[in-house]
């Protein structure tokens, strides 16, 4: 049981936790809450596997940026305690034996293709210079596409939350 | 030292916790949460392969996904609100106006 193994458990466990803790809670501020806590710790995974760039952008954009747009979304819509409704005999008929075969498959995979192969600490050359020279030489035109992608979220983010203009209200 | 195994493990669970979550919650809001999750979930694996296999595009993938995710965040929540200002419920139950 080296350290690494122990870090990589400790990050696991807030990780499945805080997971299970966002289907367990009813009301969606908790469950905003516990996603925050899960990708806090998804940022340490990150920087377990060397990837500092991806933690660091996990920390600024997911846990801050996306996250604090949820919460305020919660506060402004003022979403109160979830209803309990019944689900559908359709769903649990399927769902089960689907999800118990679709497990079984995945760790039958998992664990015949890659049972001894270890990843080490801070394996990834993630030097910042290199990175740049990916995003902004190799992946050049994919960058600039997605510049246009949030350029057209943002007007659609707009136009769709604003207030219908009077008199066209249906 | 950990394995490759454990990584994808951890991925597959937080995917799995995210469809769960996806098809038994019922507020509009925390269904779109249980999203994120998902997108969480695959992230990893894309970093624990990027280390695995010591490409470092694997990262610029996982970057690519946090624009994508942001972006869908934004029209989403923004669907969110309309849906709320017309239905005045965030219960996607009674969100059934297609139902026959």
């Amino acid at each position: 049981m080296n350290f690494h193994l122990i870090l990589f458990l400790a990050f696991g466990a807030i990780c499945v936790g805080g997971a299970v803790n966002l289907l367990a809670q009813r009301h969606p501020i908790n469950s905003a809450l516990s996603l925050i806590a899960v990708m806090a710790a998804l940022a340490g995974e990150y920087l377990l596997l060397g990837a500092e760039f991806v933690a660091a952008v996990q920390v600024i954009v997911y846990a801050g940026a996306i996250m604090v747009l949820f919460v305020f979304v919660i506060m402004l819509l003022n979403a109160g305690e979830e209803e309990e409704t019944k689900g559908s005999r359709v769903a649990i008929l399927l769902g089960v034996p689907g999800t118990l075969t679709g497990s079984v498959l995945m760790s039958w995979v998992v664990l015949r293709r890659s049972g001894t192969e270890a990843v080490a600490i801070g394996a990834l050359p993630g030097h910042p210079r290199e990175i740049a020279q990916l995003l902004f030489h190799d992946f050049l035109l994919p960058f600039e596409v997605t510049s246009i992608l949030i350029l057209i979220a943002i007007m659609g983010a707009v136009v769709l939350a604003s207030k219908p203009p009077a008199g066209k209200v249906d | 030292m950990v394995p490759l195994a454990y990584y994808l493990w951890l991925s597959g669970i937080l995917f799995a916790c995210g469809v769960v979550g996806f098809l038994i919650k019922r507020n509009i809001i925390t269904i779109f949460m249980s999203i994120e999750l998902m997108l969480n979930g695959v992230n990893l694996s894309f970093v624990a392969f990027a280390a695995h296999w010591q490409v470092l595009a694997g990262q610029i993938f996982v970057f690519f996904v946090m624009v994508v995710a942001a972006a869908e965040a934004a029209v989403g929540l923004a669907i969110i609100i309309a849906v709320y200002r017309t239905r005045e419920t965030l219960n996607v139950d009674q969100v059934n106006l297609l139902k026959l």
